[in-house]
């Protein structure tokens, strides 16, 4: 992890790390000890042999077991202490040094299961599937007493909370942040910076209670030429009545970012007048083009598959001026199977001889590629085309929201900064319906599930694959990145809970219950933010989708080899040191024209004994 | 000044591109009267010239391009442009000897004419026939260059065709390499810059005099004899004229100085590092058996220790092999139009692979790793060998030299090691960068060294002037004449720490880039920054009885794999001293190909206001600022006010344009193109990803029924 040498407290709430030798940050400290440095909200669980496990508010241990073995794929079996609490799942080696340690969230399994029977020494062994590109493997004897459980059916219990009829630790945990990220988002001052509602837009409370399409938020833009009463007639005519309303607008042409889901035409061709009447109010809406176009995400073969079920895409016949261009994004389903081939190809070892070819044939970067470069022309269309676009894909949760909310990260620099992003991750993601809890199957067991696929973290891969391209542009750094993925998983924070608004407020209210990512993450922000960040508030960055320009994100992807343990970052290492050092000056230039006035008074009134006070050399290595 | 094609090198405006196609250009058949001609280099000659000819721009398929009139001289192709630049747009970085239009005759690759339609290899034989209409030169800096024949007169385009031809395919004898014809030229260099440029000078070691390895040897505490029998090359051509060898080693004279092990770098320990070439193979076994002993023994009598041997032309590709992977690598990056590019990205991983360029790479880095593990962890001297010792034993050499000692890291080390092992180690650069053009001979060590290597800012170009060798030819690496004082700056790596305290940083040596600099004697040699380095000898002692053990690796690949591991862990387990051992990590995904190198003439790829120009600038405006403040400080305090900083103090200042945050990726290289600004997007995506398997047909929501039919 980038930035690790000081960044315990952070570290302490992040799934963490195997085998840490942290050469970047001096004195290497191993995992726990870190850990044990955390913060101190954090009461301290004291076991019987003084080993201390960090606890967060509210986590309890459930259970702890000695003597089991860690088979570590890098450095082989380590014997330690296995604890389970309601939150995580926690690996103390005994037998080694430096102490070593295994320290992750429960949320983070997507699978624990027994492999094989017991051995002759009644050993039994079990593997872990982690949903952050790693597997755990442990030995355990099988308790003598076969009524008690081993520690890892109680594993199996708490790492599953929903199949078993339990609560996320989310909604236990009541840490107290100093900022209240619950409050980052608020829509109506996300438009109004936009500069909406103006003479072509206005706000429709359609959806106010979630009546017109219950994975769209209450808050939608629309033109004001289109009645409610028009809308929901194009809501029966879109998939999941999700309609085609803004995301964004261009300040000065005026072009908008329009987003929706796919139109129910189905085998017969059926039409929508009023859908018809929406799209052109939109290309209205626009004085700068007289044109419209519609980005289809998918490749068109499934597009077209798509009018069997009733679905299908808008006809060139039906929407006059509109223009369709399909984008070639592959399915949820494609996408499941491509990092699944990626985590073969990276975890536990690397082939080297055949490492390019592999990388190549997990299509993995392909499928990055094939993202940006959609996302690109739907930045180009409005920047330099001045023409409003309107994206879609089937249902206009999964492809939709990777394409537009790349596409506004290229277009407005206001999503480049971390409040920023994080108000486009809270519009574009959440409040749009991507569903998070289908997608990443918070708690459940299910593993197989077909619904469960990596879009989220292949958007956030995109969005670092431009961080690598623009490297003063973004305000965060890539331990942001990480952080949020981790946490995407961790069932710590409500965030990334349920799968639309109207759950999450109406159902859940997760933001009374759960504390918000934002409220960890803005209440340190220091160690998220790239210290070579410059503000130019009207850059569009048009990022390089070329594969040649693509690389694998080894700090995620690879981040559990100690091999490939990424270091801490030369350039912003020494960027901060460079930081320090001017301030350090700045303040001694002060200091002696202080001194110097000082001394000028000091002077005119005749008194004796100037400042002595030596200065010594100011060393920089540079 | 010699500021070469002044008009063609600052065409960098988009108003230079002529929108017109060449058809409606024919009809109005107006060329500009005036003549124009380049500013000759001294010595230089025009050849031929013609005129209009059409250069296409690179970055797009359309035939659009810019006029201009084509000369070939004794030291270049060069173009220039008709158009008259609109501004003197300020470019900090700038070759002064030549601009993005000028090819040296020496960086052609290959030519190739388009005959109605069909693209032909340029081979001797064809020059006599019809002249191409459009003639396509590949540079060995991997420019690529289109021109059309078809507006000038006739005669005018034959005669420059073919005088490219002859001057760039034919082979030549050495004297004809314009490096004679510019010797003996005043040096232009004299503007502000000229007395920094003594003070590289004098730093550089040129190890062509005796006092150089006199002193080399001093710094490393090495205890071998220098020597000085073969002034005249007397002993062997092909050996420099002093080199270094183990004491015990008395007999010079036999096999011509073959086998003979050559002093390369003593490790602080006493143990040494020494490179040889075989002897000649018709001598009688026995004979070279005992050949062999007497120099191994050489080699560890003299220092006390066992000795491992390691004969490269086992264990890595030969030279070919690494001539042919180049060969295939860099197809990839000599790219005419966009619709090539996109079709290459698909299969951008796998091509890459097949050519098995980082392979080797990683091969050589990894057996340089294992020279460094035995110098550093087992303490035995090693001698390398293979057939010629001067083209692999200097990749694994330096490399490991580079990676063991700090000074090489540094700019003016940097410079010295690569006048110790390649120059004075006698890199046969004529034959292997194939400057006389003769067939068959090209292989690009050189290359493999540079990208292995660094870490860089900058590749220079591979300038004809770079012949060298033992006849006291001019200006072997002056930067100087090519490079103003502003662009020399960016040779400079701002992030390496020059102070020892602050251990931190990149695990990849991270060092300024290697340079070129005048082949003056170098006077006295300057005591290395890093004096502590070489601890004393004493424990060396307590060695001895170790003596004499011979090993030997075995060819067999994954053995020393796995130690190397160990040994590569262990030191990934320290905290990481910046100014001790640098290991590189050889992992696949660590290994990258050298963007700025090998990518940077493709328009394609260029970040407009990214890539790490973006960081550089940033970094640079922060140090000048640090500086300035340091400054004050020490004018401020009067004690101090008599000796001021002596650094040169504008280093860091200039990348401070308006426009920081809009350069381009490929940054100083992409003068051609001062695109517009619009995104690149690529062509051709449906090819890019067919997935065949079922998943790809199947409905997002695996489970939902889907709500109307």
């Amino acid at each position: 992890m980038e930035e690790s040498g000081s960044v315990d407290s952070v570290e302490s709430l992040c799934s963490s790390t195997t085998t840490r030798s942290d050469r970047s940050s001096g004195p290497r400290v191993s995992d726990t000890e870190l850990r044990s440095k955390a913060k101190a909200v954090e009461k301290v669980y004291k076991d019987p042999s003084k080993d201390e496990l960090p606890l967060l508010p509210e986590e309890l241990v459930q259970d702890s077991a000695k003597d089991v073995t860690y088979i570590c794929p890098f450095i082989g079996p380590v014997r330690g202490s296995l604890t389970v609490t309601n939150y995580r799942l926690f690996f103390r080696c005994t037998d080694r040094e430096p102490v070593f340690g295994l320290d992750l969230p429960l949320g983070g399994l997507s699978r624990v299961e027994k492999i094989g029977a017991a051995s002759s020494r009644g050993d039994v062994s079990y593997g872990v599937v982690c949903k952050d590109m790693r597997n755990l493997r442990f030995v355990h004897k099988e308790p003598e007493n076969s009524l008690k459980k081993s520690v890892f059916e109680v594993l199996m219990k708490f790492a599953f909370p929903v199949s078993n009829n339990m609560s996320l630790f989310a909604f236990e945990y009541k840490q107290v942040f100093p900022e209240n990220g619950w409050k980052v988002y608020d829509p109506l001052a996300e438009y109004k910076r936009q500069g909406l509602p103006n003479e072509s837009w206005r706000i429709s409370k359609v959806n106010d209670h979630y009546e017109l399409c219950d994975s769209y938020p209450a808050t939608l833009f629309v033109p004001v030429t289109i009645t409610d009463e028009e809308l929901r007639r194009v809501s029966s005519f879109r998939a999941k009545g999700r309609i085609p309303v803004l995301s964004w607008i261009h300040p000065e042409s005026q072009a908008a970012v329009v987003r929706a889901s796919q139109t129910m035409v189905g085998q017969n061709g059926r039409r929508c007048k009023e859908d018809e009447k929406l799209l052109q109010a939109i290309m209205d809406a626009n004085a700068q083009s007289h044109k419209l176009f519609i980005f289809d995400a998918r490749p068109s073969v499934n597009a077209a598959a798509n009018k069997m079920k009733g679905g299908g895409f808008e006809s060139e016949d039906a929407y006059q001026n509109a223009e369709l261009v399909f984008l070639d994004i592959h399915n949820i389903h494609v996408m499941r199977e491509s990092l699944r081939k990626l985590k073969d190809v990276v975890y536990p070892n690397i082939e080297e001889s055949h490492w390019l070819s592999n990388l190549e044939s997990t299509h993995w970067l392909e499928h990055i590629k094939l993202i940006l470069a959609g996302a690109l022309r739907i930045a180009d269309k409005v920047e330099s085309g001045k023409t409003s676009v309107v994206v879609h894909c089937s249902d206009g949760w999964d492809r939709t929201p990777q394409l537009t909310s790349l596409a506004l990260i290229m277009l407005d620099s206001h999503y480049r900064t971390i409040r920023g992003f994080q108000i486009l991750l809270e519009k574009e993601w959440l409040s749009f319906g991507h569903r998070f809890q289908q997608r990443v199957g918070h708690g459940d067991k299910n593993h197989t599930d077909a619904d469960r696929s990596p879009i989220f973290l292949q958007f956030i891969d995109c969005v670092w694959q431009m961080t690598r391209q623009f490297p003063a542009a973004f305000e965060f750094n890539e331990y942001f990145l990480i952080t949020i993925l981790d946490h995407l998983y961790s069932c710590l924070f409500g965030t990334f809970l349920c799968n639309s608004e109207q759950q999450r407020l109406k159902e859940v209210r997760v933001r009374m219950r759960t504390v918000s990512l934002w409220s960890f993450v803005n209440s340190q922000l220091e160690e998220f933010v790239n210290p070579l960040y410059v503000h130019y508030p009207s850059h569009v960055l048009f990022p390089t989708v070329g594969i040649r320009h693509l690389q694998l994100w080894v700090s995620y992807y690879i981040r559990w080899n100690p091999r490939m343990r990424p270091q801490v970052h030369p350039v912003h290492q020494r960027y901060k040191e460079l930081l320090a050092k001017r301030a350090e000056l700045q303040k001694r230039v002060e200091e002696l024209q202080r001194e110097a006035a000082n001394r000028m008074a000091s002077s005119s009134s005749e008194r004796a004994g100037s400042p002595t006070r030596s200065i010594t050399p100011v060393q920089t290595f540079v | 000044m010699l500021s070469l094609g002044s008009g063609g090198a600052k065409s960098t405006k988009p108003s230079f591109v002529s929108y017109v196609t060449p058809e409606e250009i024919k009809s109005e058949k107006d060329p500009p009267k005036q003549e124009k001609h380049p500013d000759l280099l001294p010595g230089e000659v025009e050849f031929c010239s013609a005129n209009p000819i059409l250069k296409y721009t690179q970055d797009d398929l359309s035939q659009r391009g810019v006029f201009g009139t084509l000369f070939c001289t004794n030291f270049r192709v060069t173009f220039i442009s008709d158009e008259k630049p609109q501004e003197k747009t300020d470019k900090t970085f700038k070759n002064k000897l030549y601009g993005e239009n000028d090819i040296p005759l020496m960086c052609v690759d290959h030519i190739y004419g388009v005959y109605d339609e069909k693209r032909k290899l340029i081979t001797g034989g064809l020059v006599k026939n019809k002249y191409p209409s459009k003639m396509i030169i590949h540079c060995k800096d991997l420019r690529v260059f289109q021109f059309s024949l078809t507006f000038s007169k006739e005669e005018d385009a034959k005669k420059i065709f073919q005088g490219i031809a002859h001057h760039c395919l034919e082979e030549k004898s050495l004297k004809c390499v314009f490096a004679f014809s510019y010797m003996g030229t005043p040096s232009p260099g004299t503007d502000l810059s000229f007395c920094r440029e003594m003070q590289w000078k004098q730093e550089t070691v040129m190890f062509d005099s005796p006092e150089d390895w006199t002193q080399e040897m001093k710094r490393t505490k090495a205890n071998c004899r220098l020597v000085t029998e073969n002034e005249n090359f007397e002993l062997s051509q092909r050996l420099p004229k002093y080199f270094v060898i183990p004491l015990t080693i008395g007999d010079l004279f036999s096999y011509q100085g073959k086998g003979l092990p050559i002093w390369c770098w003593s490790h602080y320990s006493g143990c040494a590092l020494f490179k040889a070439s075989f002897p000649p193979v018709t001598q009688e076994d026995g004979d070279f058996q005992k050949h062999l002993d007497t120099m191994i023994n050489a080699v560890a009598h003299n220092h006390l220790y066992s000795v491992k041997t390691e004969d490269l032309s086992e264990s890595l590709p030969n030279i070919q092999d690494i001539q042919q992977s180049y060969n295939k690598f860099k197809q990839f990056f000599l790219i005419e139009n966009s619709t090539d590019f996109w079709l290459s990205d698909v299969k951008w991983f796998s091509s890459l692979e097949s050519s098995g360029w980082l392979d080797i790479i990683r091969q050589c880095l990894q057996k340089a790793v294992e020279v460094v593990e035995c110098l550093e962890k087992d303490n035995t001297n090693v001698l390398i060998t293979e057939e010629e010792g001067t083209d692999l034993c200097c990749v694994i050499s330096s490399l490991a030299q580079i990676m063991l000692d700090p000074y090489y890291r540094t700019l003016m080390g940097f410079q010295s090691l690569v006048q110790k092992e390649w120059v004075a180690g006698c890199h046969a650069f004529l034959d292997r960068c194939n400057h006389l053009h003769q067939k068959d001979k090209e292989v690009i060590i050189a290359c493999s060294f540079l990208p292995v290597s660094s870490d860089a800012i900058l590749q220079p170009e591979k300038s004809p002037l770079a012949q060298s060798g033992p006849l006291s030819c001019p200006t072997v690496w002056d930067w100087s004449v090519q490079f103003d004082s502003k662009a020399q700056n960016f040779f400079f790596n701002p992030l390496y720490l020059e102070k020892v305290k602050h251990d931190r940083a990149v695990r990849k040596p991270h060092k300024p880039k290697h340079q070129r600099n005048l082949s003056l004697p170098s006077t006295a040699f300057k005591t290395p920054p890093k004096k502590g380095f070489f601890k004393d000898e004493t424990d060396s002692l307590k060695k001895m009885l170790r003596v004499k053990r011979l090993s030997r690796w075995r060819g067999s690949p994954d053995a020393p794999t796995a130690t190397t591991r160990e040994f590569f862990e262990s030191w990934q387990h320290r905290p990481l001293d910046y100014h001790g051992l640098l290991l590189p990590c050889l992992d696949g995904p660590a290994v990258h190909i050298w963007m700025q190198r090998y990518l940077r003439w493709i328009p394609e790829v260029y970040i407009l206001g990214g890539g790490s120009v973006a960081v550089m600038t940033k970094l640079m405006e922060l140090l000048s600022q640090v500086q300035d403040l340091k400054r004050v400080l020490e004018q401020r305090d009067s004690s101090q006010a008599a000796k001021l900083d002596h650094r040169p103090y504008f280093q860091h200042r200039l990348l401070s344009f308006d426009s920081s945050g809009r350069l381009s990726s490929s940054f100083p290289f992409a003068y051609t193109c001062y695109r517009s600004f619009k995104p690149i997007i690529p062509t051709g995506l449906m090819q890019s990803l067919m997935v065949t398997d079922s998943l790809a047909s199947q409905e997002d929501e695996a489970s939902s029924v889907v709500s109307f039919v």
